[in-house]
């Protein structure tokens, strides 16, 4: 089923992972789906352990957009039934703390940010907080399991990556730049079972007397002329912006030439 | 004594003559004097000129001079010092935490700040904007970009405070909160490590911060929620992390950047260790999000020595589209408008005419540099550096120059010298 070069085990042990899940929308028509970032989660899980990850949802047990992660190759997930204005993380932590007293658990997973709600990006925060674990955010692979510790690679802009090393258990939300998920196959979907749990979440009464509406576009930042004289400002806000164009080499040896380039690019920085 | 006042003809024909020899020290003994407030004082008596008829010329633009004389070096503009915003015995403090990626201020950053200010200034008591720049620090004009207060740390118990550390730098914000306790938190949200110390700080003060905040006031706050399809209105929570352009930054007053005296706190165990970056293959980067980008057109003729040079500097490959629907480059690797649009720092255009839709999709470029035989072409326009040169050649010696730096050697004898003498433009 995995390549097994790619699993990792622990002292022999393969590793007990955990994914946060949630309920998604598409951007454009807003149908619910499986959330992007969420199924890069299960599916860096997945590469991680020849055991399933287990799979954990906090909200409706009835939503059959659920069943898109079961068709990952799954076999169940656990949703934690709570209402749609329930607090999830304190259901979400307590379920954790009980599993990893159970059955270890070494990685818990989940998407930076929920693609509906709130989609604060804080929960994996919270939860780490309330486990006591370690949490680390926008990781794109584990690399290797050492004694204990994980060699994360951590995703950066410009599509750089650092390497962290990080105690087991640990908190860690997955990067957009991660391997994208595994088609959902129908099947093993509808065959996937929804486990239902009951759990006491209380309503969240921090965002009691909020309100929410549909985005207002944002005014884009013009650029402003400031200061000169009227004349000048007028000129700015009115005249085509003309390309002032740079330095042009027309004479030289082909190498003055490439010299002036290696030159301009060991200046940006780019060329070490 | 008589009040007449009497016109001295000479003078006044000096004044006119700029080329007489006196006219220059005529001039200088005009020039408006500065009051004791710092402002600009003007003799209305001495402005302007009396023509010969009689008229009394004004000449708006050069005020304090005589004559018709614009200013001395058009072209130049004098950068004006700007006046000096003191907050002088603040009673609290708005903390903005900048991400200075690379060292600097980023455009980010001085939204933060500008936000902060607006804060500040809206509250009843004197607060001033207390900045916390934590790591290496590049940026020297804080106060220009509205810092009244600076908190500046480049290590924290001989661990320095660069790279991913996020639990010292909690360490550094705990103690700013035991001694100062700002009314706010501000940090950019931002993928440069702003939202993520935003989030931890949050969730340490028991604080349900807004994210994504992107129109805020001392009461209420208005934030983006999941896939920017939402607006949360809501009461401004004490941290919050904000969305780019949140406010426009500050341009029209300097800020005074003093530092603040901070007790270090206790060092702590860390327990995420930074393993320093990993060296990513160029291929494999997007590239929207590439640094360095190294893109060719109907130009370039030896693709396999493009390829060579690609690797050679380390950029991530591009292509216009004729270079893309003539097969050389798959479609991924297309630049413009029907492509990606590039954000490169760096983007080195090779035998690239510049079409209009190529031109759109580097618009967010900082340097273009282009190698072209066509000094007419768009291209050249919009590039900071050109080479009029054939692309071959000047790749050929790229690669002996890249040999040498990398083996510190100068190949000797042959091919470079042959090459140069054949290429002489």
């Amino acid at each position: 089923m995995l390549p097994e070069s790619r699993s990792k085990t622990l002292a022999g042990q393969p590793l007990k992972i955990a994914a946060l899940v949630s309920v998604g929308q598409h951007p454009l028509w807003r149908r619910e789906r499986r959330a992007d970032q969420d199924a890069r989660a299960v599916e860096l899980a997945l590469s991680l352990s020849p055991e399933l990850p287990s799979l954990v949802h906090v909200g409706s047990a009835r939503n059959e957009s659920l069943r898109a992660y079961l068709g990952m190759g799954l076999n169940d997930v656990t949703v934690l039934n709570a209402e749609p204005d329930a607090d999830a993380v304190p259901a979400l932590a307590n379920y954790l703390r009980d599993q990893a007293l159970d059955h270890q658990l070494d990685i818990v997973l989940t998407g930076v940010r929920a693609e509906c709600g709130e989609g604060s990006g804080l929960l994996p925060y919270s939860v780490a907080d309330q486990l006591g674990w370690p949490m680390v955010p926008r990781i794109v692979s584990v690399v290797s399991i050492t004694d204990g510790h994980a060699d994360v690679w951590q995703a950066l802009p410009r599509g750089q990556r650092r390497a962290l090393r990080v105690p087991l258990p640990f908190v860690a939300s997955v990067d957009p730049a991660a391997d994208p998920a595994r088609q959902s196959a129908f099947g093993p979907a509808q065959r996937g079972n929804i486990d239902s749990q009951p759990c006491a979440a209380e309503p969240d009464q921090a965002r009691a007397n909020w309100q929410q509406h549909p985005a207002k576009p944002r005014p884009k930042r013009l650029a402003v002329a400031k200061g000169g004289t009227a004349a000048e400002r007028m000129k700015a806000a009115t005249a085509k912006p003309q390309g002032q164009g740079g330095q042009v080499i027309t004479e030289g040896t082909d190498r003055e030439k490439a010299e002036a380039i290696l030159a301009r690019l060991v200046a940006e920085g780019v060329v070490r | 004594m008589s009040l007449r006042i009497r016109r001295n003809p000479r003078l006044e024909r000096i004044r006119r003559n700029r080329l007489h020899p006196e006219h220059k020290s005529l001039m200088a003994a005009t020039v408006p004097a500065i009051g004791p407030t710092g402002l600009r004082r003007i003799n209305p008596h001495q402005t302007g000129f009396v023509m010969v008829q009689g008229r009394k010329r004004l000449n708006r633009l050069n005020p304090g001079g005589v004559g018709f004389a614009t200013s001395s070096q058009p072209g130049r503009v004098q950068a004006k010092e700007k006046p000096l915003h003191r907050v002088a015995d603040p009673l609290g403090y708005v903390a903005a935490v900048l991400d200075l990626p690379g060292g600097r201020l980023s455009s980010h950053d001085r939204d933060v700040l500008g936000l902060a200010q607006q804060l500040a200034q809206a509250k009843d008591e004197p607060h001033a904007v207390l900045a916390i720049a934590l790591g290496d620090v590049r940026e020297t004009d804080l106060g220009g970009a509205g810092a009244d207060r600076v908190i500046q740390l480049s290590q924290l118990h001989n661990e320095a405070l660069t790279g991913y550390c996020p639990e010292l730098k909690l360490a550094v914000l705990n103690a700013t909160e035991q001694h100062y306790q700002p009314a706010f938190w501000l940090f950019p949200d931002s993928i440069d490590g702003g939202a993520d110390l935003g989030s931890r700080w949050a969730v340490q003060l028991g604080e349900r911060a807004a994210v994504q905040a992107w129109q805020v006031s001392n009461d209420n706050t208005l934030c983006r929620g999941g896939s920017q399809l939402t607006d949360w209105h809501r009461p401004t929570p004490r941290v919050l992390l904000l969305a780019p352009e949140c406010a426009a930054p500050v341009e029209e007053l300097r800020h005074e950047a003093l530092t603040l005296e901070l007790t270090l706190p206790e060092p702590e165990s860390v327990t995420i260790e930074d393993l320093g970056p990993v060296s990513v293959d160029p291929s494999q980067i997007a590239l929207s999000e590439a640094e360095f980008i190294l893109a060719a057109g109907n130009g370039v003729r030896n693709w396999d020595q493009f390829h060579q040079v690609a690797t050679v500097l380390g950029a991530t490959e591009g292509a216009s589209r004729v270079a893309v629907d003539d097969g050389y480059m798959p479609r991924h690797r297309q630049v413009g408008a029907s492509g990606t649009w590039v954000s490169a720092r760096v983007y080195l255009a090779v035998g690239i005419s510049g079409a209009i839709q190529h031109l759109q999709g580097i618009g967010q470029c900082e340097t273009v540099i282009a190698i072209n035989l066509d000094a007419g072409c768009d291209m050249v326009r919009r590039a900071d550096l050109t080479v009029i040169a054939d692309s071959e050649a000047v790749f050929a010696e790229l690669l002996n120059l890249m040999t040498e730096r990398q083996t510190g050697i100068a190949p000797q004898g042959g091919t470079a010298h042959e090459g140069e003498a054949r290429h002489v433009a």
